[in-house]
């Protein structure tokens, strides 16, 4: 393949990579050696997902395959976004302490709440989508520890199953969105390289 | 070998004098080439005459308004002694236009104008875009249909390799097709804008989601609308869709041929440009060696007008520091 595609390590890895065999990608060596980055012969370059919009943006790779979360919290980047892949499907969440309603609580008494989230932009977005003024606290870590230690009100985050809220004692509020992974081109290589792409887009739209 | 020291305790100048984001310091060696560049460029253009010309960077807003709705492009307002409302320009299209109708009332059409000016823009979309950015164009006034078009992109494309660029690419398209497709279709009015978004993003995930939200169409309108945008490539695609007439670009491509560079036109019938004053051809510019777009621009037919010289006009912009990174990177390649 004459393409270069940036593929998400963590949990879309395994299905960038189902998907790229059945597309006649060669990834043995990428799923037997999880050190290395950048693998020539097969075209993938592997990364953290929130940084694969960056490299697509450049045009280090052509194509991408990141979750539509990234895509939302990162909405400024110039990429085009050619298909829905549909696995990796997670919802984004406003979450909070079960028993009563700390962010309805905390809005009415203190006139704002507080939110702590990985995604600020999108948590910012949806609570002033919403009318609602929240203080946005970014957080790196595990984010259901915060509203447990008094932190914040509640949370924004992307959840798959919810177990790991319900095991914090935490449930979900409202659904903002429903993430899956996408398939991401550079605007220049979607021009062109246009018949490879779109010979991938067929591909994987006939699957 | 250069040191770079980070001078231990004394904080470093550039946190102490800070210059604003998107904005730069250009030192001697790159603005050597940039000069280079651009007289290279602009030798094209003089010896097809286009005269160069330079128009103040603070310009009236109400002038600037009259050339693009609310003025969005420019960012950077601020009052004069009279209390009048000055904005840096976003480009150098809506000067040029003011130009030809103040100081070129009654010349004889066609005018034929280039610039390398800066202009000033809010830092948005895209990477490491610049808030302060060197324009290198052309302007043609008064030349209608394709013949206009394919002077106006046959300098562009001689102009980049006078550059130093070897493998350019212009993408050309027709800004008012899909939303005269989606009036065609009688696509509920208040769909266009959020549809033309999407376009415009190329977000086709969106797009395939909310055709398939529109009431009233049948498969082969929903396929249309959906699939259009991802149609580009050479001039075979011009017979691709049923029922959309693309007589203009097919003319383009002949005269473009003629002059030896059909090879250098992608058709790109998703192709829109962000500016609210293109009527017809759009145009994009490439270089494999750079993953973003070195310029665009396209045909303007009603934009003279409203400064009171009713002419047909089109023309190009490109970012000549962006130029100048694809050239660097065509070197490299060797």
């Amino acid at each position: 393949m004459s393409l270069t595609v940036a593929v998400p390590r963590g949990a879309l890895l395994d299905g960038a990579l189902d998907l790229l065999d059945e597309l006649g990608v060669d990834t043995g060596e990428v799923r037997s050696n999880d050190r290395k980055l950048l693998f020539e012969e097969a075209g993938i370059v592997t990364m953290r997902p929130s940084d694969v919009p960056t490299y697509v943006e450049h045009g280090s790779a052509d194509l991408g395959i990141t979750g539509k979360d990234v895509l939302l919290e990162q909405s400024d980047r110039a990429v085009y976004e050619l298909l829905d892949l549909g696995f990796g499907r997670c919802t984004m969440v406003v979450a909070a302490r079960e028993g009563g309603d700390p962010i309805a609580a905390a809005l009415r008494r203190l006139g704002r709440v507080r939110i702590a989230t990985k995604y600020p932009r999108i948590a910012e977005r949806h609570f002033s989508a919403t009318g609602r003024q929240a203080e946005i606290v970014e957080v790196k870590g595990s984010v259901e520890l915060a509203p447990l230690t008094g932190l914040v009100d509640g949370i924004v985050d992307l959840t798959a199953t919810g177990t790991t809220l319900a095991e914090n004692g935490l449930r979900v509020m409202e659904e903002i969105e429903v993430c899956t992974a996408r398939l991401i081109a550079n605007p220049v290589a979607h021009k062109l390289k246009a018949a490879e792409i779109d010979a991938i887009v067929e591909q994987v739209r006939a699957r | 070998m250069s040191t770079f020291r980070s001078g231990a305790g004394q904080p470093a100048p550039s946190r102490t004098a800070p210059i604003p984001p998107g904005t730069r310091d250009v030192l001697p060696d790159e603005m050597r080439e940039l000069r280079a560049i651009s007289g290279r460029m602009r030798q094209v253009l003089e010896d097809a005459g286009y005269g160069e010309v330079h128009t103040p960077a603070l310009e009236y807003e109400d002038v600037l308004r009259r050339g693009e709705e609310r003025a969005a492009g420019a960012r950077y307002r601020t009052f004069d002694e009279q209390g009048d409302v000055l904005a840096l320009r976003s480009d150098m299209t809506i000067p040029i236009a003011r130009v030809v109708a103040t100081r070129y009332a009654d010349a004889e059409p066609p005018l034929r104008f280039c610039y390398f000016s800066h202009a000033w823009r809010a830092t948005g979309r895209g990477a490491g875009e610049p808030r302060e950015f060197l324009q290198g164009g052309l302007e043609l006034i008064g030349a209608g249909g394709p013949e206009g078009e394919a002077e106006v992109l046959g300098l562009t494309i001689a102009a980049l390799e006078a550059a130093g660029l070897r493998r350019h690419r212009v993408g050309v398209g027709d800004g008012s097709l899909y939303r005269g497709l989606l009036a065609e279709l009688g696509v509920d009015e208040a769909l266009h804008l959020p549809l033309l978004e999407c376009l415009s993003r190329r977000d086709l995930v969106a797009l395939e989601l909310l055709v398939s939200r529109v009431d009233g169409l049948g498969e082969r309108e929903r396929d249309l609308l959906v699939r259009l945008p991802e149609l580009r490539g050479g001039v075979e695609i011009l017979d691709s869709v049923e029922g959309v007439t693309l007589e203009g670009l097919r003319a383009l491509y002949e005269l473009l041929a003629e002059r030896g560079m059909g090879d250098r036109v992608i058709f790109d019938l998703g192709l829109v440009r962000e500016l609210g004053y293109y009527t017809g051809a759009v145009f994009e510019v490439y270089d494999p060696a750079v993953g973003f777009t070195l310029g665009g621009g396209g045909r303007y037919d009603d934009l003279l007008g409203r400064f009171g010289r009713s002419l047909p006009a089109c023309g190009v912009g490109l970012d000549v520091q962006r130029v100048h990174m694809a050239q660097a990177a065509e070197e490299a390649l060797g």
